[in-house]
This record gives C-alpha cells, structure tokens and sequence, in this order.
C-alpha cells in the first residue's frame, strides 16, 4: 500500500500548526452509502456480525433520532445528515502491534506522536481511524490483572454479559437527538474493565483520528471501575481540514462502583470543520469519585457537558473545563453535576478563552434532588476575552430540591489586560509571547492537574492557538 | 539628557508627571507623546514597541506592578532576560539554558535575601509590597539594562529594605547603568548620589540642580517651588490630562 501523506498547501506557512493537519491517502476496505436509514443501520450491523438485540438497539435508537427535534439551544447546527458517510471501514482487523499496521495509517499515528507517548507512558492504547479501532495494546501487567480494555466492537463479542448490563443504561438513546444517532450507528470506541482493587498508576489512552472527508465518527465508549479501583483514562481527538463538515457524536458512559476512582480526560483538537457533539455521563457510587478534565481547543462548534450523577452517600464529582474559541469556532461546553445522595460533593471549574471572534459558553447545571441532605457544591467559572470581536456567555442553571445544602457560584469575566501587556511586553516579550503566557497562566489551575505530558501538551496547543492568527 | 553610567533624580510633588514621564519612555500605550523626541544612544524610541524598548536597553521598575496570575516567576524572567540579551530572538527559539539561568537566579536572589521559593510564585499575585519592589529589583538585576527608571521603588518598604534595596541597586547600577530615580526619600539617593536632580511640576521639568537640590526638597519640601512657578503649579492643581513634554 502506498504512503502517502498530502500536507496541507498551509503548512509551510504556519508550521507547526498543522501538525495534525494533514490527510492520510488511505482505501477504505468497506463503506457504506452516504446518508442514514434503516437499511444503512442494519448494514453496518450485518458487518459487525452483531446479535440481534444491538441491532433491535439501534434500529429503536435511530426511530427515536428522527422524531427528535434539533436542539434550539446552544450552537447553530447546520447538518445535512444525508450527505455523511456513517460508516467507513479504515482496514482489515486489528492490529496488535503498530507492525500489523497498514504503512500509511501507522505513520499517521506516529505523526500525531501515539507510539512515542505508549513507549514512554501509556499502560495501554487504542487507535481509531474514522470508524474502526485499528490498532490495540495494554500492557501485560494489566491483562494478568484482569483488566479488560478493548475497542467496543470486540467488546460485545467477548464480554457481551458484561457490556450488555450496562450498555446504554446511563445515557438512553432518548436522552438526546444525537446520543440517539450515536446508538443508531456506533462503531468503535472503548470498553474498560477495571476489576475490584486494581489501582492503575499510567493512563490508558484513545486516539481517534478523522481522515475522511463528509465522514461522521461515532464512536461508543464503556467504563467500569470496580470497587476501590482507580483509573485514569485520557483521549485525543484530532482532524485534517477539509472544506466540508464532518461530525463527530460520542456517548460515553462510565460507572464508578463504591470506592473507586476514576479520572477521564479529553483533549479534543478538532480541525475547524468539525461539529463535536458529544455525550458524556458518569454515575459514581458510595464514596466514589469521577472527574472529568475537559479541554476544548478545536471543532467549529463544540456541545459538550460531561455529567456526574452522584447516586450514593459519599459520592464526589468534578469537572474541569477548559474552552478555547478562535476564529469562526464556537465552544458551548460546561457541565452537570446531580447530587442524588445526602453526603455528597461536587466541584465544576470551568475556563474560558475566547479570541478572534471566537465565542466560549459555559453552560452548566446543578442539580440537588429531594432527600440528598448536606450536599456541598461549589462552581467557579472564569472567562477570559482576548479582543473586541470576540464573545463570552455564562449560562448556570441550579436546581436545589432541599435545605440543608451548600451551594457556591462564582464567576468572572475578563478582558486581557493592557497592563498585564504592558508589563510583559515592557520585559522583553513580544506581544504574542506576552498574550500566550498571560492565557496559558489563566489556566494554570488546571493544566497544572494533568500529568506532565499533557500539561506540555496543552501548553504547547495554547501557544499554537495564540500564533495561528499572526500568520 | 542621560548619559550612561549617570545617576538623575526626578523629583516633584504627587501628580506632577514623573510616573507619566516614565511610561511615555517605557512606551505605555495610554501615553501619546504629541511632541519632542526620546533617543536611546542614536535611536528614536518613540517608534518602537515596549518589547522593542526592553532589548534596546530600557527598564522600568514600575511604581505599583501589574499580577499576572498562573504565571510563574521564573518562567516569565527566563523568557524576559532571554529576549533582552538575544534582541534578534524570534518566537518559539531557544531560552536561554536552565541551568545558567538558575544559577545566575539563585546568585541575585541571594543578594536580595529572596527564598528560591519565590521564583515559583505567580509574577506579583498576592505579593507584599516589599516582595513587590523586590522583585521589580530582581528584574533589574537580572535585565541588565542600560538605562532604567525606577518609580518608587523605595516605597512602601521598612527601613531595613530600604537599605536593601537601595544597596542592591548602587550595586546593580554601578557605573555602567544610566539611572533616573523617581522618589520621594533620600535614602535611595544617599547610596545612589544623582549627578542631576530634576524637579517635576504640572508635567514639566521646571528645575535641574545637582544633588544639593534633591536634599532641599527632602528637607523644605516643594513650597519654593509651587511658589516660583505658579503656572506649573496651576496646571498641577488641573492636571488630568495625560500629556507628557520630554
């Protein structure tokens, strides 16, 4: 097969921004007919070889899809769902070593610095490539363990009991208009097991990688952290541009059992032409804790708001969001956090960049149901405009069921400072250094929770987002 | 005016334009400068950015500075001290190597009795208004300018850190950096003897003498002054107007 990796006519000239932009020439050996009915859905099922109940899943997902109205909040979403392919099959099977790998799709990942980032340190990965996971690791210490962490797909072959249970039981496919569409034509994503006590000291890591033009990923992803175990799984998400839209629809699910922790973190860099509209839900059992760390960079238009529903005494949730909207990108990303159970706590930090033009929502709600007594949460969400064009909108819904709660709401809104410029700039930085250390030092608070790696990682997006419009 | 390895005071009462005169020089852009010229050895500097100022050879060490919060001091002194001694560096090159740079750090921290500690916190969020003037000597120290204005950097400290800082910067300063001190106490002049002293009122220089003149209006006080010059002080009196003449 040949190799061959077009860069985009824009490289020479932005460098390095472009790193995630380019196209990989790659024959898909399977896709299906642009647009979405009951005969591509069954297709896509028949080429799974799936039971027959995931196919009666998805054929009830996609009825209650096209009776759903579009949301007539949050972004403008201008779709046409029949001009998407749903399903595109990157290669034949799955490789278990980047060797196994086709050539052309092994240097994309290495391109985007997947094998690297596995070597140095990564417990596991899964790469996926438009519809498929191509390729799947986990080290032989957690395989000995008992921790299963495998694409979905595989998952409903091998573990089917055990995905079955839980599959789509914490975001039902009436939940919204597109986690219908994701369970009417899933494909991919992860399924995690964590058994009782197994602490994992690396991250897991997913990759999904876009290559397709008018191309709709949709990938599902499952995790269960047993009792007392501890998890910290974190996922990429990147793009070429094209001139038409892609869309990218995600459901996630994760159940944090008694004790147990998990921490999930997204760093979605989408090419501008991406729609991002994702699902994502956690429920977190007695004393439990599920974080969230949420960092929006790219997509033209991001609706997003992981959630912790809190079901037992003890329970903790927190999210951290990090927006950050340029030229003609917007990000409506926030949170939700349900306090079900007396005893629980929860914690949302959200912070927001807007610049170019760009317009960052926060959008969040807090919810205290009847009987969870003492619940304790507390919102702080700051954002930060970077010029005249661009735009910050604050949209906090707090629903309180009982009395004897504490419930905390800050929030700011800022303008960078021509001191603080000055002030740098009066040192020596130019204008651009300056900008890019006064917003990376705005969200220092949260970069400075990920692990090494993704905190340069994110850094180094930040300083990219700030030079990309200076050329 | 100033002329390397000299030391000027500039000297007036409350809002009579020393601040402004300084930040019209260091390129604030709330200050339009509508006429004169300010050079720096054979350059124009008006047309030049702040950043631009800062690698020509320039310093501020401002009166009350600006938080920037998340970012760290050292962080931002390895780029600031980078950029000002590689004027040509281009966005996203190399900073100067770590250790150097530690070492070179830790060496003038010690001399103005900083914890290393310090170099971690975020530049002036939450800062004493000690640490304050600390830090903004610290920067001097480690910039190396030509010429720097020092706006107060003396106020606001106990008597102790007065002596500090007013030692550190006769060291710092020594016979090579052209200083213009902005202050209203002696004891910063006492270890920084002016050449000249300027006297500020209603945004003009209406006063040069030698150091002698410095130690009259620390003693009197600026009655003389206000009284020889009752235009200057009548525009004193109205002076909102961010016009500076240099």
């Amino acid at each position: 097969m040949a190799t061959e990796i077009t860069p985009d006519a824009k490289t020479e000239i932005l460098g390095e921004i472009n790193k995630y932009d380019f196209r990989t020439e790659n024959e898909a050996v399977f896709k299906v007919e642009k647009g979405i009915n009951a005969g591509i859905v069954r297709q896509i099922s028949a080429m799974k070889e799936e039971p027959q109940w995931m196919l009666d899943f998805r054929l009830e997902a996609l009825e209650i899809f096209e009776s759903k109205p579009m949301p007539e909040w949050g972004g403008d979403i201008d779709i046409d769902f029949q001009d998407i392919y749903y399903y595109l099959k990157p290669t034949e099977g799955q490789g278990k070593t980047w060797d196994e790998v086709p050539e052309n799709i092994k240097e994309t990942f290495e391109r985007l610095g997947l094998p690297q980032a596995e070597r140095e340190y990564l417990s596991g990965v899964k790469a996926q490539f438009d519809s498929e996971v191509i390729y799947g690791s986990v080290s032989e210490d957690l395989d000995n363990l008992g921790v299963i962490f495998t694409d979905t797909d595989t998952a409903l072959k091998e573990h089917s009991e055990l995905l079955r249970e839980y599959f789509g039981t914490i975001i039902p496919s009436l939940d919204n208009k597109f986690a219908a569409l994701n369970s009417a034509v899933w494909s991919g994503g992860s399924f995690i097991y964590i058994p009782p006590g197994v602490k994992i000291e690396f991250p897991l890591q997913a990759y999904f990688r876009i290559n397709a033009e008018n191309m709709g990923q949709f990938e599902r992803t499952l995790i269960i952290v047993d009792e007392g175990a501890e998890i910290h799984y974190v996922e990429g998400c990147t793009a070429p541009t094209y001139s038409s839209d892609s869309l990218h629809s995600a459901v996630v699910e994760v159940i944090v059992k008694k004790n147990a922790r998990c921490r999930y973190t997204t760093i979605q860099n989408w090419a501008n032409n991406i729609y991002n509209l994702v699902t994502k839900r956690a429920v977190c059992m007695a004393d439990a804790t599920m974080e969230w760390v949420d960092g929006n960079l790219g997509s033209q238009l991001t609706m997003k708001y992981p959630a912790v529903y809190m079901m037992e005494p003890g329970a903790h949730g927190e999210i951290l969001s990090i927006a950050f909207s340029g030229k003609g990108q917007h990000q409506d990303a926030g949170a939700k956090l349900v306090h079900v159970a007396p005893n629980t706590t929860g914690q949302i930090i959200s912070k927001s960049i807007s610049k170019d033009g760009g317009r960052s929502s926060y959008r969040g709600l807090v919810r205290v149901e009847k009987g969870a007594h003492n619940a304790k949460n507390n919102v702080v969400c700051d954002a930060l405009i970077l010029d005249a064009d661009s735009r910050s909108d604050t949209y906090p819904y707090i629903e309180v069921m009982e009395q004897d709660v504490s419930i905390g709401h800050e929030a700011s809104v800022s303008r960078i400072g021509e001191e603080q410029l000055f002030y740098l700039t009066s040192r020596g930085l130019s204008e651009a250094e300056a900008s890019a250390m006064i917003v990376n030092g705005f969200i220092e608070p949260l970069v400075k929770e990920l692990p090494m790696e993704y905190a340069v990682e994110m850094n180094r997006l930040i300083q990219l987002q700030m030079e990309g419009s200076v050329g | 005016m100033l002329v390397e390895g000299e030391t000027h005071a500039l000297m007036g009462p409350n809002g009579s334009g020393k601040s402004t005169l300084g930040m019209a020089i260091m390129g604030h852009p709330k200050y339009e400068v509508t006429s004169g010229t300010i050079m720096l050895d054979d350059q124009d500097i008006l047309a030049m950015s702040p950043d631009e100022r800062a690698r020509a050879g320039l310093f501020m060490a401002f009166q009350r500075p600006v938080a920037i919060p998340g970012v760290k001091m050292a962080d931002f002194l390895r780029h600031s001290t980078t950029n000002v001694r590689n004027p040509d560096r281009k966005e996203g090159e190399d900073l100067i190597p770590m250790k150097e740079f530690r070492k070179e750090l830790k060496y003038n921290m010690d001399k103005l009795e900083m914890d290393m500690q310090f170099a971690r916190r975020y530049v002036n969020d939450g800062f004493s208004g000690g640490e304050m003037k600390r830090a903004e000597i610290l920067q001097l120290a480690m910039l190396q300018p030509t010429f720097a204005i020092l706006d107060e950097t003396d106020s606001g400290l106990d008597a102790d850190a007065v002596r500090l800082a007013s030692e550190s910067i006769a060291e710092i300063g020594r016979a090579k950096m052209g200083l213009l001190i902005i202050t209203h106490h002696d004891k910063l002049l006492v270890h920084n003897p002016p050449k000249f002293t300027h006297v500020m009122l209603g945004g003009r220089i209406v006063e040069t003498g030698g150091i002698e003149l410095a130690e009259e209006l620390h003693e009197s006080g600026y009655e003389r002054i206000r009284a020889a010059y009752p235009d200057a002080e009548a525009q004193n009196e109205a002076m909102s107007s961010s016009e500076v003449t240099s």
